[in-house]
């Protein structure tokens, strides 16, 4: 990662010293195989848990549906909505990672995603609690493009907690 | 045009390693040399407050702020200097006209008639009016091509239309309004016209007077002059009439806690200290718009968009979206399986700055059942080589997500 594009909050600026760019760092070949064919599309009729997320900035809008056991373990969860392709992996492969997982579970995992799309640069991600979510890493040197990976997963935190409201990334 | 380029210093740089190519000037321009001059000139040596001292620096900063009135006067052929007002920006303008003028004249019932292209900055100030007084809200909608729909027009303006406010160049589409006549249609039923200028103004020539236009508004930064200031047109007469906008200093003769009285046109409407260096800013840059001559810039605008919508057309999965008839500056379009959002970061990371999103024009979203269009936007200083570098980058992107 290092060697990537430095980006400080401060200046707004990428290329800080020059680095390399490759846009390969954000969209991996994942990433794009998972906007072409999102794995768990569609509505889930049986879900117990359902909110809407909205981005208003940029139009996204997803559904998302989760069906919980009467123990909190997540059983099955589905998405529908419209987004870059961004939006669209990262709800893909959230709702991949969910299943199976508790709703505590849930919460480390949605915090380690957090971290990992909105710390500093040069913080690791952990890798042991987020697997296959790190090819979404790269979104933290796109400031601008952060919200379009984390919506889905603050919309899933609003179905878990049965909110009524939208959820948004604010 | 190819001169004029040299005068933007930002242009000249490289953003994550590539030429920087600057398209997203709908947004807002880049700014001339002697527009910075101009801005840095005054904060280091004639940086005062105007209208209020007697000393030699306040009274240079007035001379200069009110030059800039007139500048700004002739250049959109108004009839009166004090039918020139500073405000913050095209929004500002069209919140004034709402807040001041609607107010006083609209009654329930009474309707405000906008287009299906107008900028959210065209629309809520009207919706927020309508609530508070029970005017209601009419739309003239658009067709396919992005073109207003002017066979339902009739149905549309009637006695009941109180006002009519239309974009004179859409940002979103490109589309060129044909304003003169919808002003003298809207006339014929009584009603007043509010221009939104904010897009056109640097793109062609705009006579007020011939235009007979009531209302007229527009933003210093999209003609390559500073952000936070723009100008109100208004009548005299109906400026006059109305009622100021905001208190405080500058728009009052004298002040008691009995009563205050109210400074004239333009000062009425002008309250606070004003953005007096991004005036001088703004003057700067439509005494740089004139040098080079707008029929010129046009001309070469059209060059440009001619040479984008050929390219655009020969893209097999692109689709371009406002296809009028009358355009200027502005190619809005969608890439089958890819994103807008994410045409805007691949082709940024070309060094290719374009826009992507709602441009702030919602309903036009909805009317093409679109979440977003991807836009590159020309100016003066735009080549054939940006626009080449464009479609390269658009090439790469689709490439990518194949």
């Amino acid at each position: 990662m290092l060697y990537f594009a430095l980006w400080t909050k401060h200046s707004g600026c990428l290329l800080k010293g020059g680095g390399v760019f490759d846009l390969r760092d954000l969209y991996q070949q994942v990433i794009v195989d998972h906007n072409k064919n999102p794995r768990n599309y569609g509505i889930l009729a049986e879900a117990n848990h359902h909110a809407d997320g909205h981005n208003p900035l940029c139009g996204d809008q997803l559904h998302i549906d989760i069906l919980t056991d009467d123990e909190g373990k997540i059983i099955d969860a589905r998405f529908e909505g419209e987004g870059c392709a961004i939006s669209v992996a990262s709800a893909s492969l959230m709702t991949e990672a969910m299943k199976g997982k508790s709703v505590a579970e849930f919460e480390t995992l949605f915090d380690a995603f957090q971290h990992m799309v909105t710390a500093d640069l040069d913080a690791m991600a952990n890798e042991e609690v987020l697997g296959k979510l790190t090819v979404l890493a790269g979104v933290k040197e796109f400031p601008s493009r952060i919200k379009c990976a984390i919506l889905c997963w603050h919309t899933s935190r609003t179905a878990l907690a049965d909110k009524k409201e939208v959820a948004v990334t604010e | 045009m190819r001169a004029y380029r040299d005068e933007f210093p930002v242009l000249h740089q490289q953003v994550r390693g590539k030429p920087l190519v600057y398209l997203d000037n709908a947004a807002t321009t880049q700014k001339p040399q002697c527009v910075i001059d101009a801005v840095s000139r005054y904060y280091r040596h004639d940086n005062a407050n105007v209208h209020r001292g007697v000393h030699a620096l306040s009274e240079r900063a007035t001379a200069q702020y009110e030059a800039a009135r007139t500048t700004i006067q002739q250049f959109f052929n108004a009839a009166h200097r004090h039918e020139i007002i500073f405000v913050r920006g095209a929004t500002e303008g069209i919140n004034l006209v709402a807040n001041s003028w609607g107010m006083s004249n609209l009654r329930p019932g009474d309707e405000i008639l906008l287009t299906g292209m107008e900028h959210h900055s065209n629309i809520v100030p009207w919706q927020m009016l309508c609530e508070r007084t029970g005017a209601v809200l009419k739309v003239l909608p658009i067709d396919d091509d992005g073109a207003l729909c002017m066979d339902a027009l009739p149905q549309l303006i009637t006695e009941r239309t109180k006002l009519l406010g239309v974009v004179h160049l859409s940002n979103a589409l490109g589309t060129i309004n044909p304003i003169a006549s919808l002003i003298e249609k809207a006339h014929a039923v009584g009603a007043k016209v509010l221009v939104d200028g904010a897009q056109s103004a640097a793109h062609m020539a705009i006579d007020l007077q011939a235009l007979d236009v009531d209302f007229f508004v527009t933003s210093a930064h999209k003609m390559y002059g500073p952000t936070g200031v723009g100008i109100l047109y208004g009548k005299a007469s109906l400026l006059d009439a109305m009622p100021p906008y905001q208190g405080g200093g500058d728009m009052i003769l004298t002040v008691s806690f009995e009563a205050s009285t109210y400074n004239s046109l333009p000062y009425k409407f002008e309250a606070g200290t004003p953005n007096i260096a991004g005036v001088i800013g703004f003057a700067a840059a439509v005494n740089f718009l004139q040098k080079i001559g707008l029929v010129g810039i046009a001309a070469h605008e059209a060059m440009l968009l001619d040479h984008a919508t050929k390219q655009a057309e020969r893209f097999e999965g692109l689709r371009l979206i406002g296809t009028a008839a009358e355009k200027a500056s502005v190619l809005s379009f969608v890439m089958k399986g890819v994103h807008p959002h994410d045409l805007g970061t691949i082709v940024d990371a070309q060094g290719v700055a374009i826009r992507a999103g709602h441009h702030c024009a919602m309903p036009v979203m909805q009317r093409f059942g679109l979440p977003a269009t991807a836009r590159a936007s020309f100016a003066l200083y735009n080549n054939e080589a940006d626009i080449d570098a464009l479609f390269c980058a658009l090439d790469k992107a689709q490439r990518m997500f194949a």
